[in-house]
């Protein structure tokens, strides 16, 4: 079972309410209902159990697809696309079990009144745990228009074939239509997660590159994101934001304002008829702030170190670290930090609020819908069947959009004004009041014999997360511990989360181990691996590198680095030109991924293509600077993102493994791009740099002597 | 004041000082240009102003009056897509979609003055769009698919 996010809330629901499944079909409208019961893993990986924002949806289903009385195919999922290109996914698990084309389905998605509750989009769950779920909906659904077909035909069920959204009597070819077999029927039928799936070895539309299925949406402008998205007589809404974090409101002047002010607690927005108003009206307002003396970054690692919680998870530890360490060949210390560093989702935070009746809808982009749904109940008072949440497809999440505040505040300022109301974070908004990926502090100690074999592992990571955190190399000693801090700022999930700042220090640790025996990093990584699917794709990787490596030069340098996480294996090489006045140029990155059967190449190729360009930035040069509790660069022209200058030459090698479960994609892959780098530029360079982002310190390691 | 949005006229009682892209975005439902930082630094608001690329969120309206503008909503003409928008499609050249509008007017604009770019031209004109998904390869790859298509595969 794949652990939980550290950084997730782990709440129950407020309150749970149970209608009937009949309930369900009488709000599609007739035709064919399959509902997927969930197993007791499912349940405990996806359903409410863990966390708030129940459902009022029948709390036993997983997934549920609907052939209504058009023949239209629906498929109903909680999960949210937010570029990860699920909605194609899904649509071709569905399509493939179900015998159908992909362009005859809907999803359904991330709407709290339609779709069975979900416990949110992240940690890489959609492809091993949504995907099955939805496989076996399309599966029974197929077997019960066989039962149909026969019934209606009056022939022998073996004899039938579903395909291409028709079943066929082989013998006569006569054929009916899914929408024939389920037009005026009213049946519902209700599955077991036991379901048999076919073999991904015998795919045809899974496992296929099929274009995203609402592309043409998208490239055309038509697709609304929840920013998008007006209603009538919509007004808009700003939020006043303190001058520093901690900072307390003393006083409000609320100046001269045809907008309306809306002041409850501590919470201030305006509301006008259009932006312009609503920000002029935020200008106008004069509020006093007090606040005590707040946490820099100058000092944030120190900071770190010092405030480590008391009640942090024990150490994974086997063997005798201290023995080992006392009687290695070799022995190394060294401490890694990570910065905070933001999410910078393209769409920031937004929402649209409608109260009527005295139900609440709200329109926003987030990876949590039916968590958003609670924590509107509990802002409110309201009982969770009076709030519903709507997800359009979202402008990117990357772990950032976990949380509800935009949804409450757009609910508030509708509330006040009586109508509905749109807020779109800015810019500076998403960076200030959002939340960051933790930084941390890494510090490890090792021992490794004369012939290249590690014998002792001490590692210890302060604050940035547990994900990713056990090494993959055999070492017979080992210590390995997740240390909890306070964190100066607000923090919480990211793509990959810790599992980057785990792979930064640990591959990086074990380069400077290899060079310390001088051994080829390459060939000690193999000596110290077993693991034969990681071993895979480090040969990959390193195959296609070295099939066109460029000639070695002064100023350029070569790094590897593999890991695991999230059920995915990467390994990633990087080739750079770096000089220590901190100029560093990423010329060619060749990343190899395996993540069990592939689903969709193309997009499978997309994420990992994508999650090693995002990583340039975390790797290089974002950062997050504070000071005083304000931050110092949190606008996108302080903030550096990476842009095609930045672009090296990207190739994937996709190791695909029909023999085993398919894994989520979406993270795993952003994990080998800094140590491949940092490796790198230690070659190119002489300076080993042991902090992300990487270009500051390769500009300080320029004055520092040898 | 009046302004030419995708060959449509139209007239708006607004702040002169105020963003085309807000005015667009909120006042005609013209919601294809995207807010992204609102300094001109992502691009995601690109539009063309007389066949030129311009940052809307950073345009006041005065700029854009009486010129004619171009949205990604007027490039398909009676259904059929632009072979910007068809080439992004085959080059699987997004993920979350967010940017794509922005990158799309931008490589029009682009191709417009440049047909056959080579891959250091369409970089440099494409600096100033952000894909924070990382998919710059594919839309480099979509740009010069679009340049193929548009000229018949002719090159510099």
């Amino acid at each position: 079972m794949i652990e939980l996010e550290r950084y997730e809330l782990n709440e129950g629901p407020a309150y749970r309410f149970t209608p009937d499944r009949r309930d369900v079909l009488k709000l599609l409208g007739g035709g064919l209902a399959v509902f997927l019961l969930l197993d007791r893993d499912a349940a405990a990986q996806e359903s409410g159990r863990l966390r708030r924002g129940g459902s009022d949806m029948p709390q036993d289903i997983a997934a549920w697809l609907h052939i209504g009385p058009d023949g239209a195919i629906s498929v109903y999922s909680g999960k949210t696309e937010v570029g990860q290109n699920i909605r194609t996914s899904l649509t071709q698990a569905v399509a493939e079990e179900l015998h159908c084309s992909p362009s005859s389905i809907q999803m359904v998605m991330a709407d709290t009144d339609l779709t069975p509750y979900d416990i949110g989009t992240f940690g890489s769950r959609t492809t091993p745990f949504m995907a099955p779920q939805l496989r076996k909906v399309g599966a029974a659904t197929r077997e019960t228009l066989l039962d149909l077909a026969a019934a209606r035909m009056q022939v022998d069920r073996a004899d039938l074939t579903a395909a291409d959204g028709c079943v066929r009597d082989t013998k006569t070819n006569a054929k009916l239509s899914y929408s024939d077999l389920t037009r005026g029927e009213q049946i519902t039928k209700t599955i077991s997660a036991d379901t048999s799936l076919s073999n991904p070895t015998a795919w045809t539309i899974a496992g296929q590159p099929l274009d995203k299925v609402n592309a043409r949406e998208i490239v055309t402008g038509r697709h609304r994101y929840a920013s998008d998205f007006q209603r009538p007589g919509m007004l808009f809404g700003r939020v006043l934001r303190p001058d520093s974090y901690g900072a307390r409101l003393v006083s409000l002047d609320a100046g001269q304002t045809n907008a309306q002010v809306v002041r409850d607690g501590e919470f201030v927005g305006v509301v006008a008829a259009d932006e312009l108003a609503a920000d002029r009206a935020l200008e106008a307002l004069k509020p006093a702030w007090k606040s005590e003396a707040q946490r820099s970054s100058s000092d944030l690692f120190a900071y770190l170190k010092a405030n480590v919680e008391p009640e942090g998870p024990a150490a994974n530890e086997h063997g005798s670290v201290e023995d080992a360490l006392l009687s290695a060949d070799h022995k190394l210390k060294a401490t890694y930090t990570v910065a905070y560093i933001a999410h910078v989702p393209l769409e920031p935070r937004a929402a649209v609020a409608e109260w009527k009746d005295g139900r609440l809808t709200v329109w926003t982009g987030t990876q949590v819908p039916f968590g958003v749904r609670g924590e509107l109940a509990e802002a409110f008072g309201l009982p969770q069947d009076k709030v519903r949440v709507i997800v359009p497809d979202t402008g990117s999440g990357y772990g950032g959009k976990h949380t509800g505040e935009c949804a409450i505040e757009a609910a508030r300022l509708a509330k006040a004004a009586g109508k509905p109301v749109k807020l779109v974070w800015t810019r500076e908004e998403e960076f200030t009041w959002a939340y960051f990926r933790p930084a941390g502090v890494i510090d490890i100690r090792s021992g490794v014999s004369n012939a290249g074999l590690l014998t002792a592992w001490d590692y210890h990571n302060y604050n940035s997360g547990p994900s990713g955190l056990n090494t993959p190399y055999e070492a017979a000693h080992q210590r390995v511990q997740f240390h909890p801090t306070k964190s100066p700022l607000r923090q919480g999930s990211y793509r990959g989360l810790a599992a980057t700042a785990n792979h930064f220090a640990r591959e990086c640790h074990m380069d400077e181990l290899a060079h310390t025996i001088g051994m080829d990093p390459l060939a000690f990584r193999h000596k110290n691996l077993t693991n034969p699917r990681m071993l895979a794709v480090l040969d990959a990787a390193a195959d296609r590198f070295h099939a066109r490596a460029d000639a070695p030069r002064k100023g350029r340098g070569v790094g590897v680095s593999c890991g695991f996480e999230k059920g995915g294996y990467v390994a990633c090489c990087a080739q750079v030109i770096a000089d220590t006045t901190g100029k560093v140029k990423i010329e060619r990155v060749v990343i190899s991924f395996e993540c069990g059967a592939i689903v969709n190449p193309l997009h499978l190729e997309n994420q990992v293509e994508g999650a090693a360009i995002m990583a340039i930035g975390g790797a290089l040069f974002e950062g997050i600077e504070f000071d005083n509790g304000r931050l110092k660069n949190g606008r996108l022209s302080r903030y550096r993102v990476p842009r095609f200058s930045d672009l090296p030459i990207v190739e994937t090698v996709l190791v695909n493994r029909k023999d085993l479960p398919s894994a989520g994609a979406g993270e795993t892959p952003i994990v080998g791009l800094a140590p491949a780098v940092g490796n790198a530029i230690f070659e190119a360079t002489g300076v080993r740099v042991r902090s992300l982002p990487m270009l500051p310190a390769l500009s300080i390691g320029r004055k520092l002597p040898g | 004041m009046e302004l030419n949005v995708n060959g449509k006229r139209f007239r708006v009682d607004s702040d002169p000082d105020r963003s085309l892209l807000f005015t667009l975005r909120n006042s005609l439902d013209i919601t294809g240009p995207k807010y992204g930082c609102g300094e001109g630094q992502c691009g995601a608001c690109t539009v063309l102003i007389n066949g030129r690329p311009v940052r809307s969120c950073i345009t006041p309206l005065r700029a854009a009056a009486g010129k004619s503008i171009t949205t990604i909503e007027g490039l398909e003409i009676d259904g059929k897509l632009h072979p910007h928008q068809e080439a992004f499609i085959h080059a699987d050249a997004m993920q979350c979609g967010y940017c794509t509008p922005g990158m799309i007017m931008s490589g029009v604009a682009l191709l417009r003055d440049h047909p056959t770019p080579d891959d250091s031209q369409i970089k440099r004109s494409l600096e100033g769009n952000v894909c924070r998904c990382g998919t710059y390869p594919r839309i480099l790859a979509a740009v010069r698919m679009a340049s193929q298509s548009m000229t018949g595969g002719a090159r510099d």
